[in-house]
Order: structure tokens, then C-alpha cells, then sequence
């Protein structure tokens, strides 16, 4: 039953498709830098491994984001947030695992705390020395943090352009919270300095490629999750709660129910995200925290074409690449130009994002031929994108 | 005049017997002799001479000589000469003359005596910072000095200030009679500051009993006294900081509570406002130096029309194609905003500008212990014109009028034949002008780099949702609210701490109250 359900929900072409290309290429990435010399034309070296990496896991989010904004009209302007906190337990565990290696060589207590004169490790670090607790933290607090939010919020019907003004609020006082000192979490620098994961050096090739490989396997089995929850019948609720969310009360679903729900899980993703790009890009500050990081989240999901999953994790993919190529060199003064470009282009003249505008031209083009109708239909898209939100 | 009539008098009759006791202490300068000097110098010191605070000075810094047939005279720092008994010029010291010898000892003495002289400074700003100082240096030798300022002082400011410092000074003295003592516990009283506290605390120690008590009872009173006016400033800083956050959220008031629209770049209107700010007053630097004061002025128009214009361009070029759909309106002007930003950093600099204070902006004045700079005041003042302009302008005039018909009854206002398409711009015209305007004045007290819209539009947007979406009087009490809260808060708590103890308030608050404090009444479901 549930595997049927899985392969019914994996089986499309979309998926095969994404699924498919996202293994050939990590294979090809790890063996390439593996096994062909340097020298090779088709060596990939090991600094783009981690840049690839880094740019899965910001796939993994967008996934994630996608799967409450494309498909349940809740627009997070906090998903940073989520992602951030994952990624500093994560950081945490790290720097527990530094131990004696530190500059103060304190057996216990993290550098910063040996700095800032601390006695003893607050409360709340307990337990991250432990890798399989750390693991747990990483989806829990980030969850912890959307249930309670979203336990209010829904409850109490904040819904569109309040949730978003309330999700960036929350975001923002988070990074307040975190570039304190006392806070316990390092501050303005945040955690770094990491020496090993689970025993192996995090600067070491191989833990790099294993890193990698782990990333991607993340972010199909984060796809794998959110494409079987939208196209079971929960996803057919979450839709319909997206279009017509007081129609769907009024038919009986409990609205705030479903919306917690895909909130939490959506959370627990993002926080899985932040937690493998941590050991990757080797820091984690409350820089994450920042409202414009969030943002920028929804915007490479809006670009990839939301409410389609391999729409985000590609639209990750190509504005990253794109920032990483135009940050850098002559054009680096002129990148918030086109982000700014991007943003206006993609919500005026591209609502659908790249991939839902493929879908769409390729649904018309397939119409014609087509008799059978039961057949899996592209994800659900919002028609004319406009009446998805109702206006305020 | 008449007090210059007296004063004049006053000098004319002290004059002559001042220098009668004054020849008796030069000559001791003739001597040459350590303690002799020291005599000489306390003599100075009470003789009231106008001339003494430069004698001394110069016997400090080794400018006094004496001539060998008894005359004593002394250069200032200029090298001009003086003759010390009666302060007149003189064309320079005569040959032969000797310096005075000081030690140490001497000098610490002469820097004694050099307090309790200011005390008689011709200056009266400087006569009150000498007073304030020995008050809270409580050198009991000080007291004849005082007491001989006291009585000379014409200023009743300063007089004040002298009989506290009396006060203080016979608090520190065992030998002072219990009447003394108790009259100077309620002149400190009243004084009533953390200085009075000092001078009271130390009173307290080995006094009698009844002298202990009182002085107990009014540094109670005082801390009392002082606690209250601490929230009072508090309270004064909340009205400041809520009038600024009002500036920055009143055009968003009307973008976002008005029309509706989620302007993600309203914070970059205000930085527009700011950065042509600092264009006018470069002109003004240039060609006009001398009318700097006025550049506020002419900045004021100048930034409403640039951020009106910019906000008119937005909303024809882009959010018109997006009415109805409030996400991709957000995402969209966010997207502006970002390119407003890099434009400025583009022709700018990344670094903040320079934006002078106009001259009737500087400066603080005391009220009731309460310091009050003017910079903060007059933008709680324009900040109060703008929103009453604003209403006026929304109740009292047609536009208004076309406008508020527009956002209730889109349809409808068409159909009585009002331009709607016409009027929604010029409805975020007006609302990206007043934030324009807003950057003029914050552009006085903040940063101006192009940062600067950053840091406020999550705390306008905050107040906006606050005070109730649509509701300019909500918006008014909300910033005000947010400010108050929070600036009685951060001494508690710490300014970041009180920061996001206030978001995460407001962040419950939504939650019971969807539409804020002045939710407009409505019929609809859904927002």
C-alpha cells in the first residue's frame, strides 16, 4: 500500500527525470574528483565538491519552502530561520567534537565560552557531544520552533501577508538573539573551527565527497517525502486549502490543522538542510539568520516555478550559481542589480518559474495526443497564479 | 544697565581696600621663601583681586617675578607683562626681576586655590562649572572661598549652585552646629541630585544621630525624586524613538494600510530622503555656506518629490500588475528594493555621508532635570505636523476624499467617474513622499549609508500591523506604544533584549489580534 503509494507518487516523469539526473550527476561529481587526475578536463576539484554541496543543501530548502508555499499558500519569510537553527546545532556538535584541540584547549567548554570567561557549559549544549542526539536536535528544534510558531499563527488565522510580516519578524529577532553574547551560541562569530564529524576530519577529501553524496541523498529523500505528501490526499487538501482556504473550513477540514502540520515538517527539512551545509561551508553566525537570507530563499524557489519541487531545488541551483559566478570578478558591483531584476522579472512576466512554465507548455502540447486523463498530472499549479493568495 | 551701575559701583568700593591687603601679601613674594608663598597664595585666593586667578596661574607656570625693590609682576601665556598689585599693563617686566621658586607641595596648593578662584571667574558659565566642582570634590578647606563667592555672586543661578555647595561643604565639616547641618540636608534636598546623594552619604558617617536620620531620610527622598525623573527620561526617549518610528511607518500607513500593498521598498524611500538630504546640503556647502541652516528646508519638498516620483514609477511600472496579488507584490518590491539600494551604493559609496545639523538642531536645554536635546525635539514636533498634515489631507481635501473612495469601492468609485488607475498612483505617490520626507529628518540622527532603509522596515511594518492595517490613528499610537515600551525596557533588559522582547510581544499579539489595535470594521471573511 504505502510502497504503492510512493512509487505511484515517484513514477512521473518529473520525478524519474529529477531523480534520475540528480544521481548521474553526483556520481559523476564524487568519482570524477576521485578517481580523474587534476589535470583532467573533467576533474571536478574539490572546492567546487563543497560549493556543489552547499548549493544541494540550499536545494533541500527550497524544497522544503516549496512545499509550504507552493502548495498550502503559506509564503515563510523565516525559513532561514529553520535552517539556521539546524545548522548551528549541527555547529554545536562540531565544536564539541573539537575538544582539547581548541586554542584554550578546554576539554569541555567551546573556545568562545573559555573566552568569554565562562566556569561551566550552559544547560542547553549538553548532549551535543553525543552524534546521534545532535542528529535529533536538527529536525527537532527547528520543529519545535515551527510547531509552536504555527500553533498560534494558524489557530488564530493569521494568514498571507501577516504570517509573512510575522515569520520575517521572527527571523529578525532570532538574529538579534543570536549575535549576543550571552546567548550561548558564540556570538558575533557564531561556531567554527570545526575539526572532526563523527571521527573524520570535515577538511579531509573523502569526508568532503561523503558530505556531497549525503547532501544529495538528503534532498531526494526530502523531494521523495514532499512529493509523496502532496500528491496523497493530504496534498489534495493542502491545495485546495491554498485556493479557496475558507471553502475547505466550510467543507469540514480543519484548516489549521493540515497548514501545522506541513509547517512543522516543512521545518524539520530546512533544519536537516542547515544542518549538513555547516560541516561544508565550516561556519555557522547569526548572519543566517537575516531576514534578506529568507527571502532570497523564496526567491529561488519562485524562479525555479513554485508549486512543482524540482521547480525549487533547480531554482536554488541556477540563482546560486549565478550569485557565485557574479559575486565575484568585474561584475560583483552590479549582482544586487540583477537579484533585484530577478526578483521583479519572475513575479511580472515568469509567475510560474522555469519549470512551470516547461509543464505548462508541455501539458498543451501534449493535450492534443493525449486521451488518457488519469494519468498523474503535473503537480498541481495555481491558475493564473494571481487568485492562489486572495487579496487582503 | 542698572546692575552694571551696581556692579561697577561694587568694584569701585572693594578696589581699594583689596589692594591695600594685597600689597601686604605681594610682599611676602619678595622673600622668596616656600611658606611664605603659601601664605601669599591663600591670601590671593580670598582677596577677591580680579587679577588674582591670572596671578596664581602665572605663579603656577613660573611667569611671576619679583624685582629686587619689591614690585612684583607677571606675564600671561601670550608673554604680555602685568603689574600684579594693580593688574594694569605694563611694557614688560623690569630687568632684573626674579622668578618665584615653587615645589611641589606649593603646587598642588596653587591648583587648590586655582579651583576656588574660578569660583570668581568673570565668566559666569565658567563661575558655575568652578562651584559644581568643588561641590563635588568637598575640599573643606574650600569653604572661606565659597562663602566669599557667595557673597559677591549676582547671578541667583550660581548663587544656588554656591549655597549647595556651602551646603555640601558644611556637611563634611565636624565643627558645623546641628542648625548648620540641617539646613544644609534640605538645601541638598533640593538640590536633589546624585551629587546631593554623595555629599548627604558622607554626612552620614560618625554625624550624631539626628543628623544621620535626616540626612538618610532625604537621600531616600532624593532617590525617589531621581527614579521618577529616570522614567520620565525613559518616557522622553520612548516619545522620541516612537515619533521617529512613526516617521518611517506613516507613508507605509498609507501603501500598505490604505492601498493594501506590501512595499518591501518603502525603507529605501526613506533612504532616498536621507541621500537627497545630503545632495542639498553639498550644494549648500558649496555655493551657499553661509544659509546652511535653511538647507533642511529646501532638502523637505526636494525629497518628496524624489521618493514621490521614484514610488509613482514603481507603482506604474510594476505593482499595478500586481494588485490583488500581495506575495508577488512583496517578492516584486523587494526585488526594487534591492536595486534602489545597489544605485545609491553605486553612486555614493558603500559608506555612510556626511549630513550636517542645522544650528537650531544642536544644542540640549534642561527641563525640569529632564535633558532634552533639540535635534530629538524638533523631530517629535515635524513628525506631529507631518501626520496632522497627512490627516487633513485625507479628510479634509477632494484627493482625499477620491482616495478613500477608491480603496473602499474600487468598482464603485469608477463608476462616479474617479480615475482609480490615476489615483492609486498618486496614493503611493504620496505615501513613498512622506517616507522621502521621513528620510529627511531621520538622515539628522541616523546613519546615512545605503543601509539606512534596511533597518527600518521591519519595525515599520511591525507598527503598521500593530496599530491595525488602515488606520492612521492606530499607526500614531502604536509607534508611540512600541517606542515607550521599548525604551522603558532597555534599561532593564538591554537595548537588543528589549528589542526582541518587543518583537516577539508583538508576534504573540498578532496572534490574538489578527488586525491589530484599530482593526477598521468590515464584513469581510477573509483578508
Amino acid at each position: 500500500m504505502i510502497t504503492r503509494m510512493i512509487v505511484s507518487a515517484l513514477g512521473d516523469r518529473g520525478s524519474l527525470v529529477f531523480l534520475g539526473l540528480l544521481g548521474v550527476a553526483a556520481l559523476f561529481v564524487a568519482l570524477s574528483n576521485l578517481l580523474l587526475p587534476p589535470g583532467s578536463a573533467l576533474h571536478v576539484p574539490i572546492h567546487i565538491v563543497a560549493l556543489l554541496g552547499k548549493y544541494v543543501c540550499y536545494a533541500t530548502l527550497a524544497v522544503a519552502l516549496d512545499l509550504v508555499w507552493g502548495y498550502c499558500g503559506i509564503l515563510s519569510l523565516g525559513h532561514g530561520a529553520f535552517f539556521a537553527l539546524g545548522g548551528y546545532a549541527m555547529g554545536m556538535y562540531l565544536m564539541r567534537q573539537v575538544g582539547t584541540r581548541g586554542v584554550y584547549a578546554d576539554p569541555v567548554l567551546p573556545d568562545f565560552m573559555v573566552f568569554l570567561n565562562w566556569k561551566e557549559l550552559p544547560w542547553f549544549w549538553h548532549g551535543f557531544d553525543s552524534f546521534p542526539f545532535s542528529m535529533l536536535m536538527v529536525a527537532l528544534v527547528p520543529g519545535l520552533l515551527a510547531f509552536v510558531f504555527g500553533w498560534f499563527a494558524f489557530r488564530s488565522r493569521v494568514t498571507g501577508v501577516y504570517l509573512s510580516i510575522i515569520t520575517q519578524a521572527m527571523t529578525y529577532a532570532l538574529m538579534l538573539a543570536f549575535f549576543r553574547n550571552d546567548m550561548g551560541f558564540g556570538g558575533n562569530n557564531g561556531l567554527t573551527d570545526f575539526k572532526d564529524i563523527v571521527g573524520f576530519n570535515v577538511q579531509a577529501q573523502p569526508t568532503r565527497i561523503a558530505l556531497f553524496l549525503i547532501s544529495v541523498a538528503v534532498l531526494a529523500l526530502t523531494y521523495a517525502v514532499a512529493r509523496v505528501l502532496v500528491t496523497s490526499t493530504f496534498g489534495k487538501v493542502l491545495v485546495a486549502i491554498r485556493d479557496a482556504e475558507s471553502r475547505a473550513r466550510f467543507l469540514g477540514y480543519r484548516v489549521e490543522s493540515y497548514k501545522l502540520v506541513v509547517f512543522v515538517v516543512s521545518a524539520c527539512m530546512a533544519g536537516v538542510a542547515g544542518a549538513l551545509y555547516v560541516p561544508q561551508v565550516g561556519i555557522i553566525n547569526p548572519g543566517e539568520f537575516a531576514p534578506a537570507n529568507s527571502i532570497e530563499a523564496v526567491i529561488w524557489v519562485a524562479v525555479g516555478g513554485r508549486g512543482t519541487l524540482t521547480g525549487a531545488a533547480l531554482g536554488a541551483v541556477v540563482v546560486n550559481a549565478m550569485k557565485t559566478t557574479f559575486t565575484s570578478g568585474l561584475l560583483a558591483p552590479y549582482w544586487l542589480f540583477m537579484l533585484g531584476g530577478l526578483f521583479v522579472l519572475v513575479t511580472l512576466a515568469l509567475p510560474k518559474g522555469i519549470v512551470g512554465t516547461l509543464q505548462g507548455w508541455f501539458a498543451k502540447r501534449g493535450e492534443a495526443k493525449r486521451v488518457e486523463t488519469s494519468e498523474p498530472s503535473p503537480p498541481p499549479e495555481a491558475p493564473a497564479a494571481g487568485k492562489a493568495e486572495s487579496a487582503s | 544697565m542698572r546692575v552694571f551701575a551696581v556692579l561697577a559701583l561694587f568694584a569701585a568700593l572693594a578696589l581699594p581696600a583689596a589692594a591695600a591687603s594685597l600689597q601686604e601679601t605681594l610682599a611676602r613674594f619678595a622673600a622668596n621663601d616656600f611658606s611664605e608663598t603659601a601664605k601669599a597664595i591663600d591670601e590671593i585666593a580670598e582677596s577677591g583681586a580680579p587679577q588674582a586667578a591670572s596671578l596664581i596661574d602665572a605663579l603656577l607656570n613660573r611667569r611671576l617675578a619679583v624685582t629686587p625693590d619689591g614690585g612684583v609682576f607677571f606675564t600671561d601665556a601670550q608673554g604680555r607683562a602685568f603689574d600684579a598689585l594693580t593688574g594694569s599693563p605694563v611694557a614688560a617686566v623690569p630687568k632684573g626681576a626674579q622668578l618665584v621658586r615653587t615645589n611641589n607641595k606649593l603646587r598642588g596648593q596653587i591648583e587648590n586655590s586655582l579651583g576656588t578662584l574660578r569660583l570668581q571667574a568673570p565668566d559666569p558659565a565658567k563661575r558655575r562649572e568652578a562651584a559644581e566642582i568643588v561641590l563635588r570634590a568637598r575640599d573643606v578647606s574650600a569653604l572661606p572661598a565659597v562663602r566669599t563667592a557667595l557673597s559677591r555672586e549676582q547671578d541667583p543661578v550660581i548663587a544656588k549652585v554656591l549655597r549647595e555647595t556651602e551646603a555640601a561643604l558644611v556637611l563634611s565639616r565636624p565643627d558645623a552646629t546641628t542648625e548648620q547641618k540641617t539646613l544644609a540636608i534640605s538645601i541638598l534636598r533640593a538640590r536633589s541630585d546624585q551629587d546631593a546623594i554623595a555629599a548627604l552619604r558622607a554626612a552620614t558617617a560618625g554625624a550624631p544621630f539626628a543628623i544621620a536620620q535626616e540626612a538618610r531620610r532625604a537621600i531616600v527622598a532624593i532617590e525617589k525624586r531621581l527614579e521618577v525623573q529616570a522614567a520620565m527620561q525613559n518616557v522622553w526617549y520612548g516619545l522620541s524613538l516612537g515619533s521617529v518610528l512613526l516617521l518611517a511607518a506613516i507613508g507605509l500607513a498609507i501603501t500598505f494600510g490604505v492601498m493594501g500593498v506590501i512595499n518591501m521598498a518603502h525603507g529605501e524611500m526613506v533612504m532616498l530622503g536621507a541621500y537627497t538630504t545630503f545632495v542639498v546640503q553639498e550644494v549648500f556647502r558649496a555655493y551657499a555656506p553661509g544659509a546652511f541652516d535653511f538647507s533642511l528646508l529646501v532638502a523637505l519638498p526636494l525629497a518628496f518629490l524624489v521618493a514621490g516620483l521614484v514610488g509613482i514609477a514603481i507603482e506604474r511600472g510594476i505593482i499595478r500588475f500586481l494588485y490583488g496579488r500581495p506575495l508577488e507584490t512583496l517578492l516584486a518590491t523587494w526585488g526594487v528594493s534591492l536595486i534602489l539600494q545597489q544605485a545609491v551604493r553605486t553612486a555614493f559609496g558603500p559608506t555612510n555621508r556626511e549630513v550636517g545639523n542645522p544650528s537650531f538642531m544642536s544644542g540640549a536645554f534642561d527641563l525640569w532635570g529632564l535633558q532634552i536635546t533639540y535635534g530629538r525635539l524638533w523631530i517629535v514636533v515635524f513628525t506631529l505636523v507631518v501626520f496632522a498634515g497627512l490627516l487633513l489631507l485625507l479628510k479634509a481635501t477632494s484627493f482625499g476624499l477620491r482616495m478613500r473612495a477608491v480603496t473602499q469601492n474600487r468598482r464603485m468609485a469608477a463608476s462616479m467617474g474617479i480615475p482609480t488607475a490615476r489615483v492609486d498612483a498618486l496614493t503611493f505617490g504620496l505615501g513613498s513622499g512622506i517616507a522621502g520626507i521621513a528620510g529627511v529628518a531621520l538622515s539628522q540622527i541616523d546613519n546615512v549609508s545605503p543601509n539606512l532603509g534596511q533597518s527600518y522596515i521591519i519595525d515599520s511594518f511591525m507598527v503598521v500591523v500593530f496599530g491595525g492595517v488602515g488606520s492612521l490613528w492606530g499607526t500614531f499610537v502604536s509607534a508611540f506604544a512600541l517606542g515607550i515600551a521599548n525604551k522603558l525596557m532597555e534599561p532593564v533588559a538591554g537595548a537588543v533584549l528589549a528589542k526582541i522582547v518587543i518583537l516577539v510581544l508583538l508576534i504573540l499579539f498578532i496572534q490574538k489580534r489578527p488586525r491589530g489595535l484599530f482593526a477598521l470594521k468590515g464584513r469581510a471573511v477573509e483578508s
